[in-house]
């Protein structure tokens, strides 16, 4: 970490601010014409790169799991999937919530981050924050097509109806609708507002009509007006401000889903602060595994620099310990309780006929992260990082396919145990939501700033407004 | 109204915010009211030289997340008491603590629909024609990387050849004149 001079050191990293011994947040020698041209170049090029092509077709493919997968789930009923008695929850709710725990980290970094003015945010939040809509997306699926006539899943919403029937508002569902839905609506809200300056920038940079057309309307007529900044800065500033609640609170209402219920497992205290640790976790996971390919796939190293990577890899080493907190807490409780029903829970968690779920869990949420992700050069080593978000996405998974499945199956009365096992349709529907989730992505990249321009812009030295002084043109070339 | 036709004002075009601000607060010294100032992204020091100070996107917000909250937990009391009530397991009609979940979604979903689109609208977006557009340099970089100031010609201190001299003397880029 220490400086390195010259002498010792004849290669010195130019990525590596001496200063600090930091990366840089933005590789040497970027200015606005620089940093425009390269990510409007990414939106606004004709030679669409080929590897798109494939990846969107791919992903367009695996999405036709969802479409098949629904359209016989429709015909027959939630009979072909493996839910059955004890275990009535299966595969829906644990892809909703794992779905939707990797949304959180997009509102985290877009929200969180910005009002705690970690200005590293600014080159990842946008996809991050496209990462959010799509997860919502997928994870709103699942409830919509898991409430057995899914065609009358609009009865959930209070609207003047003939029938006089009316939602029930005691019931966690009802407030997964209200949370979802307006997790939904302010994520894109939120996304939208901020690329409107871009998409002026877009529309001012496009030579093909059909484009300029496309980002003149979106962009809204955007000038750059400075009045128009102060309210804009002061709109970001307010939806941040409601994310931040937001965003702790779906995932506690999820987790509500759960602790409502008088179930050994679930009805728990520490579900809400747990699920979101959780979320966040696995939310990390997911833009690390998202930015690794595009910032290769797009040269945009300049950008996302191993600086964002560290400082990701952090934040899932600090929400991954307090994940691994939430497990022990779970099985002191269930001693520290003396009931019974909950050390039974725990101890057929661990070692009844799904322990081996239990097991992989630990290893991959607990286990394999908690002890690489301490050494900093394995948070800066890109490959080794790519992997472990893997390793984190799947365990957190298991943690979600843990809690819904080793508290059902053997609940309180031996005569009514039973067991839980996927079927192909489940398998199906849960790969086609990933395949809709890269097809997403894909068409996202193409078509979208997936970097902020004018928050990149306000990183660069050159804004420094100095008066009187040396002129700014010279200050930033002493820092650059 | 002002006509819609003409002058509508002069346009510099500056390398560094610096110098921007610099003029801006030039102007406001030499009289000028009637004047915005354009960047590629949110420059603090030209709204202070433009004397912007407030702006009314808070208290929009604020409303909105007061009539969120009232909607919602309104709402669920009717619904649930009155228009369609249901004893779930002996449980009081009117259940306050079960109410207060989809009430705060709603106060964050109504406040940041208000932030959002009140930004939008006292900003005066969506408009797709405004005549600084209509300037050559404008487009190449008032959203990538020049800085402009522009003099409306609304301003009663406003006159084409003064104000000209006036903007001249800072180390512009250009000067151009732009019409409606």
């Amino acid at each position: 970490m220490a400086t390195k001079g010259p002498m010792q050191d004849p290669i010195v990293d130019p990525m590596i601010d001496p200063r600090t011994g930091e990366y840089a947040v933005i590789a040497p020698g970027h200015n606005f014409r620089s940093i425009t041209q390269k990510i409007a170049g990414i939106v606004l090029t004709s030679n669409t790169p080929l590897g798109w092509f494939f990846g969107l077709m791919v992903g367009g493919g695996v999405a036709m799991g969802v479409v098949v997968g629904c359209t016989w789930l429709f015909l027959k009923g939630v009979g072909i999937w493996g839910v059955t008695i004890p275990g009535a929850w299966g595969f829906a709710i644990i892809n909703f919530v794992w779905w939707i725990g990797i949304g959180h980290a997009g509102t985290l970094i877009s929200a969180i981050l910005l009002l705690f003015k970690q200005t590293w945010r600014n080159s990842i939040n946008r996809f991050a924050e496209a990462m959010t809509i799509f997860a919502v997306v997928c994870a709103g699926t699942f409830p919509l097509i898991h409430v057995g006539r899914p065609w009358l899943a609009y009865w959930l919403f209070p609207y003047p109806n003939t029938m006089n029937v009316w939602p029930q508002f005691r019931s966690p569902l009802a407030w997964d609708v209200f949370a979802v839905s307006t997790y939904a609506s302010i994520s894109i809200i939120f996304w939208y507002i901020g690329m409107i300056p871009d998409f002026g920038t877009l529309r001012d940079r496009a030579t093909m009509p059909a484009a300029k057309y496309f980002y003149g309307m979106l962009s809204l007529g955007w000038r750059g007006s400075t009045r128009h900044w102060i309210r804009y800065e002061s709109a970001s500033l307010l939806l941040a401000g409601l994310s931040t609640p937001l965003v702790l609170s779906v995932h506690t209402v999820i987790s509500f889903d759960f602790a409502v219920a008088a179930l050994a497992g679930w009805h728990t205290t520490i579900f809400p602060p747990y699920f979101v640790a959780g979320a966040v976790y696995s939310g990390f996971a997911m833009v690390l595994t998202l930015a690794i390919p595009i910032r290769k796939f797009y040269h945009m190293e300049d950008l996302v620099t191993l600086r964002h990577l560290d400082n990701m890899a952090k934040v899932m080493l600090a929400t991954g310990s307090i994940v691994a907190y939430g497990y022990g807490m779970e099985v002191f409780m269930a001693w520290f309780s003396a009931s019974h029903w909950e050390f039974f829970m725990m101890w057929n968690r661990m070692f009844g006929p799904m322990g081996w779920a239990y097991w992989i869990l630990i290893l991959t949420n607990i286990a394999i992260p908690l002890t690489t992700l301490w050494s900093r050069k394995l948070r800066v080593n890109v490959t080794f990082l790519f992997i472990l978000s893997l390793i984190v996405n799947t365990g957190m998974w298991f943690e979600r396919f843990v809690i819904v499945v080793t508290s059902l199956y053997r609940e309180y009365l031996p005569s009514s145990w039973g067991t839980y096992r996927a079927t192909k349709w489940d398998y199906m529907i849960y790969v086609g939501t990933m395949g809709l989730f890269t097809f997403l992505f894909f068409l996202f990249v193409r078509f979208l700033p997936m970097i902020p321009m004018s928050e990149i812009r306000m990183m660069l030295p050159q804004t420094k407004v100095t008066r009187g002084g040396p002129d700014a043109e010279t200050v930033s070339k002493e820092t650059v | 109204m002002p006509p819609r036709e003409g002058t509508y004002g002069l346009l510099a075009e500056f390398n560094t915010p610096s110098e921007l601000v610099h003029a801006t607060e030039e102007a406001r010294h030499a009289g000028y009211r009637r004047m915005e100032c354009y960047t590629p992204y949110p420059v603090e020091e030209a709204a202070e030289a433009l004397h912007f100070h407030k702006t009314s996107v808070p208290l929009v917000c604020l409303i909105g997340g007061l009539m969120g909250v009232t909607t919602a937990f309104l709402m669920e009391t009717w619904i649930n008491v009155w228009a369609y009530p249901l004893n779930i397991a002996g449980r009081p009609l009117f259940s306050w603590p079960a109410f207060i979940i989809p009430a705060y979604e709603w106060t964050i979903l109504f406040a940041g629909f208000s932030a959002a689109l009140g930004m939008i609208a006292l900003n005066g977006l969506p408009q797709l024609y405004h005549p600084v557009f209509n300037a050559p340099n404008f487009r190449n970089g008032a959203t990538t990387d020049k800085f402009f100031l522009c003099i409306e010609a609304v301003d009663p201190k406003f006159s084409l050849a003064e104000t000209r001299t006036f903007l001249e003397q800072f180390p512009a880029v250009s000067v151009v004149e732009v019409d409606h």
